[in-house]
């Protein structure tokens, strides 16, 4: 981490430490209290936006492991996501199953679809590796449509809230609980795998996967740890989105999804933590952002009928502008701006990160 | 009979659209995932010249045209051409984003009703029948004569014209062409020409034969699989492709279901990446492997 001095770490658990100073500590501490109160003085709007991001984030780690670090591109999240939510649906309408089933489930559904399609990745790479996991797509959300139209669930299946023990997780703020400790959960599991000898390797695979080889690592191995992993995730994703929407359709899995994850880690910058969480804020909140826009603008009537098509546009040229003009992301942008005011009034960059 | 009629229009329709694929990949490396909506905007150009020019099928299909291959310049010059030099990754990242942009400005401008540029050309799109007991349709007929002189047309002009030749010379080794005093920018905007016009000719006669509305792109999406299986960078493989893949869809229309029709195309994909990953036609050494 940046000091404006240098860097100056005398042991080991200085080293391993994940808050490394008290500040930081300082800081840590207020975005927790800020994240707790905060659904007891925002209004259920903004709760709503919070719990949607809460939501996204998962996936979106998901993703960021898989293509950020471990460099392996995939068409094929939403598929993944929706495989999980149809699990989900399909234990709980056929065998009643509770959370306690569906969630374990989920994640064993991810681990096989991970394996089956990281396959491809020991022979493929790049584009063609791309196509396969498109292909995934397709075939996912075909299946979840004909176990509707075999079911009779034409428009969808309907899912009950989950209860955790006593708790029955219906109310708008219990939701933002439980996905916030999840959240947490997740961002604490991949902060700490990627640090690890299984992060480093997917990071060595990413830069050159040749010399990735000769330094003893199983690049096999690792891509498809790195493919499960992913997978696991995105479908556990997939159970609480079921659970969450309490209403599974394939229609809200289509390839837009699957962009917008995309969209995500590139906007947040690919290969970072951090770049996930902010990157998501903006996906997310960018379409609310665009309405309040147009409500202070005062926007003719006759264009109100398009938002939806101006919200599409607009997000394709975001998209476009940072990956022409800033391909580090919001994170390149946030380091930016750090530095500036860690090292002001000089202009060094510091050692380290 | 109906069986064979409905294979070779749907061939010639893929057949159309994966020229674009294939030339853009052949001069840039680049896999263009927005071809299925430059295809679309072929369509809604022609319903505009047809509402707003003129309302002739010859002169409003040129125009149309012109129209189209001037969005592919400009696809280049204003956007890919500054992505020479990022990775692979980043480009075709850039053609998703780019699908996205103009599927939004689609909706806002033509509205996502669907449109039928045929009642304004006064052209019936009507039935014939052929030997056998099979049916076509005017616009299935066009399909495959512009397929056909589409691709004699490519071929004449890549064996023997000098454009030609510097295209190849450009796809084979850009830095070796452009020490030869080849311009790469004027090349590579024109293989995004080509691709744009074939795409938006696709577009045109598939609006003219079915409508048009901003769901169309999913068609680009399906023929992705076609360009695999002939192999990315061969433009002949198209063909046995386009053949192996519309085969798959109208057989699974007809003996399984129309819904499992969707995903086929993608089960030949997933197949063919598995037995031989670079194509029927493509070169081997073109694949980036393990």
């Amino acid at each position: 981490m940046a000091f404006a001095s240098g860097y100056f770490k005398t042991s080991y658990v200085a080293d391993l430490a994940l808050v490394e100073t008290r500040s930081k500590w300082a800081c840590v501490i207020l975005l927790i209290t800020g994240l707790i109160v905060f659904p007891f003085v925002a209004s259920a709007f903004l709760l709503d936006i919070a719990t949607q991001i809460f939501l996204a984030l998962i996936g979106a780690v998901a993703l960021m492991l898989l293509t950020g670090y471990a460099g392996q591109i995939s068409l094929g999240h939403a598929g993944l996501i929706a495989a999980g939510a149809f699990t989900t649906a399909i234990m709980f309408k056929e065998f009643n199953a509770t959370i306690y089933l569906t969630l374990p489930a989920s994640g064993l559904m991810g681990a096989i679809l991970g394996l089956i399609f990281g396959l491809p990745s020991l022979r493929l790479k790049g584009l063609y590796l791309a196509l396969s996991t498109l292909a995934l797509h397709f075939i996912v959300t075909y299946l979840g449509a004909e176990y509707e139209s075999q079911r009779g669930f034409a428009t969808g299946v309907v899912i009950d809230s989950p209860s955790l023990g006593p708790l029955l997780i219906e109310d708008p703020r219990l939701w933002y609980f439980f996905l916030l400790l999840a959240d947490i959960l997740v961002i604490l599991f991949a902060i700490n795998l990627v640090r690890s000898r299984t992060g480093r390797a997917w990071m060595a695979i990413r830069d050159r996967d040749v010399a990735a080889e000769a330094l003893g690592i199983k690049v096999a191995a690792s891509k498809l740890s790195a493919f499960v992993v992913s997978s696991v995730l995105a479908c556990l994703a997939g159970c609480l989105f079921a659970y969450f929407r309490g209403f599974v359709s394939v229609e809200a899995f289509s390839m837009l999804m699957t962009i917008e994850y995309i969209a995500m880690i590139i906007i947040g910058g690919l290969g970072t933590i951090l770049g996930a969480v902010f990157g998501t804020i903006f996906v997310v909140v960018l379409p609310y952002l665009i309405d309040t826009i147009v409500d202070i603008f005062n926007v003719p009537s006759r264009f109100t009928t398009y938002m939806f098509a101006i919200k599409y546009a607009s997000f394709g040229l975001i998209m476009i502008i940072f990956l022409v003009m800033e391909p580090t992301g919001l994170v390149g942008i946030w380091r930016q701006i750090r530095d500036y005011f860690i090292l002001w009034p000089f202009k060094y960059k510091p050692l380290g990160r | 009979m109906q069986l064979i009629i409905n294979i070779i229009q749907l061939a010639s329709l893929y057949c159309l659209i994966c020229c674009g694929y294939v030339l853009i990949y052949r001069a840039s490396r680049v896999l263009n995932l927005a071809h299925g909506e430059l295809m679309s905007m072929g369509g809604y150009f022609l319903f505009t010249v047809v509402i707003g020019i003129v309302a002739d099928p010859i002169p409003s299909f040129l125009i149309a045209c012109i129209f189209s291959v001037a969005l592919g310049f400009c696809v280049y010059f204003f956007l890919m051409r500054f992505m020479a030099g990022e990775t692979v990754f980043a480009a075709v990242l850039v053609t998703v984003a780019l699908g996205i942009l103009l599927r939004g400005l689609m909706t806002m401008i033509w509205t996502p009703q669907l449109l039928h540029p045929l009642q304004y050309l006064k052209l019936e799109n009507s039935s014939y029948k052929l030997f056998a007991g099979g049916v076509t349709s005017t616009f299935g007929i066009v399909m495959v004569i512009s397929a056909l002189v589409l691709y004699t047309g490519l071929f004449l002009c890549f064996k023997f014209t000098r454009w030609g030749l510097r295209m190849r010379a450009v796809g084979e080794r850009p830095l070796l062409a452009s020490q030869r005093g080849i311009g790469l920018h004027k090349y590579y905007a024109l293989s995004w020409g080509i691709a744009v016009f074939s795409g938006g000719l696709a577009g045109m006669i598939q609006a003219c034969d079915s409508g048009l509305d901003n769901s169309m792109f999913v068609i680009g999406l399906k023929a992705l699989p076609v360009v695999l299986v002939g192999g990315l960078d061969s433009l002949l493989g198209v063909i046995p492709g386009a053949f192996v893949v519309a085969a798959a869809e109208v057989i699974t229309i007809q003996y399984i279901s129309p819904q499992a029709s969707e995903v086929a195309p993608f089960a030949v994909l997933l197949a063919m990446l598995l037995i031989r990953p670079w194509g029927l036609f493509g070169t081997k050494e073109e694949l980036e492997r393990v």
